[in-house]
């Protein structure tokens, strides 16, 4: 329910942007660049880039599930456009706090508005920095608003997507994981 | 360097605390940084206030940051004053758009203080 909300925000506002756009997105397709629209390394490149940057810290891959520990955040951006789906950024809110208190200088007891602000923000770029690495889909997809979720316990279920990245990075003694959906694909 | 008066419009408290540390890394100094949430909050600033730059992200909810710049021009408000967008959408096409509707720059998130550095001190500079 959440996510169909987030990426017909998406959608909307690509729409938004111009009949002139559309009509070129019309023409465009990424069906036959699906290998490189899915190519786990660019979702790497992309959270290397962001905590590099705006963080200064780098982190790393890591296998295996995340670890969720009982109280954890979750932002979603939606994509819209020649690609419809979402990119989704979550952790537990100790590592939702360090990456705050990194884009801010600040220190964080409790996961407040800033850090919520903080991490939908780290998902914005991360969604901006991904469609980034493929020409096609930089154009041609939008981005909406990001919604963050926090809470306890909760989980999220996604209907069979096209395709799904998944990966759990490290930094420091923190882990976060990011996804990517993607459920339709022009 | 006369003080630089900037108005930094994004949805993002933390986003807008971002760009004023790396305006400050840039050596931008004395710098008065007046904030807006989002293009409707900048223009009300913008009719009360002088400054001498605008730093804008383009996805907002309520007036997104391309008709922030429009409105800019349509009313006036700021003549000569750079507008800098910085967002996460780095298409050409969007540069296009961002430069059609008024915006002098372009800085993509995510972003470093040198990339604000280099593209905001010519137009101060200029100015």
């Amino acid at each position: 329910m959440l996510l169909n909300g987030v990426r017909e925000a998406a959608i909307a506002k690509k729409r938004a942007a111009g009949t002139k756009e559309m009509e070129s997105a019309m023409a465009v397709s990424l069906r036959e660049s699906v290998q490189q629209v899915s190519d786990p390394r660019n979702l790497d490149a992309s959270v290397e880039e962001v905590f590099h940057m705006m963080l200064g810290v780098e982190c790393e891959r890591t296998p295996g599930p995340l670890v969720m520990e009982p109280e954890s955040v979750t932002a979603v951006v939606g994509f819209g456009g020649l690609l419809s789906g979402a990119c989704l950024f979550r952790s537990g809110g100790p590592a939702a706090m360090k990456i705050a208190a990194a884009m801010t200088g600040m220190e964080f007891e409790e996961i407040d508005d800033t850090v919520k602000d903080g991490i939908g923000e780290i998902c914005n770029m991360l969604a901006g920095a991904w469609k980034g690495k493929v020409p096609e889909l930089s154009a041609n997809c939008g981005l909406s608003v990001p919604a963050v979720i926090t809470g306890r316990d909760y989980k999220l279920h996604v209907q069979a997507p096209e395709f799904q990245l998944h990966h759990v990075y490290q930094f420091g003694d923190s882990y976060f994981e990011v996804t990517i959906i993607c459920d339709g694909l022009q | 360097m006369s003080e630089v008066r900037t108005l930094i419009v994004d949805d993002s408290s933390v986003m807008r605390k971002i760009v004023e540390r790396a305006l400050r890394q840039a050596g931008i100094d004395p710098l008065v940084v007046l904030e807006a949430g989002s293009g409707t909050e900048g223009l009300e600033v913008l009719k009360t206030k002088q400054v001498d730059l605008i730093l804008s992200d383009i996805n907002m909810p309520s007036m997104d940051g391309l008709e922030f710049v429009r409105q800019i021009q349509l009313q006036n408000l700021a003549p000569g004053v750079p507008v800098v967008m910085i967002t996460t959408e780095s298409s050409e096409e969007h540069v296009k758009q961002a430069i059609q509707a008024g915006a002098r720059g372009y800085i993509r998130k995510p972003f470093t203080a040198e990339q604000v550095k280099e593209r905001v001190l010519p137009l101060i500079n200029a100015a």
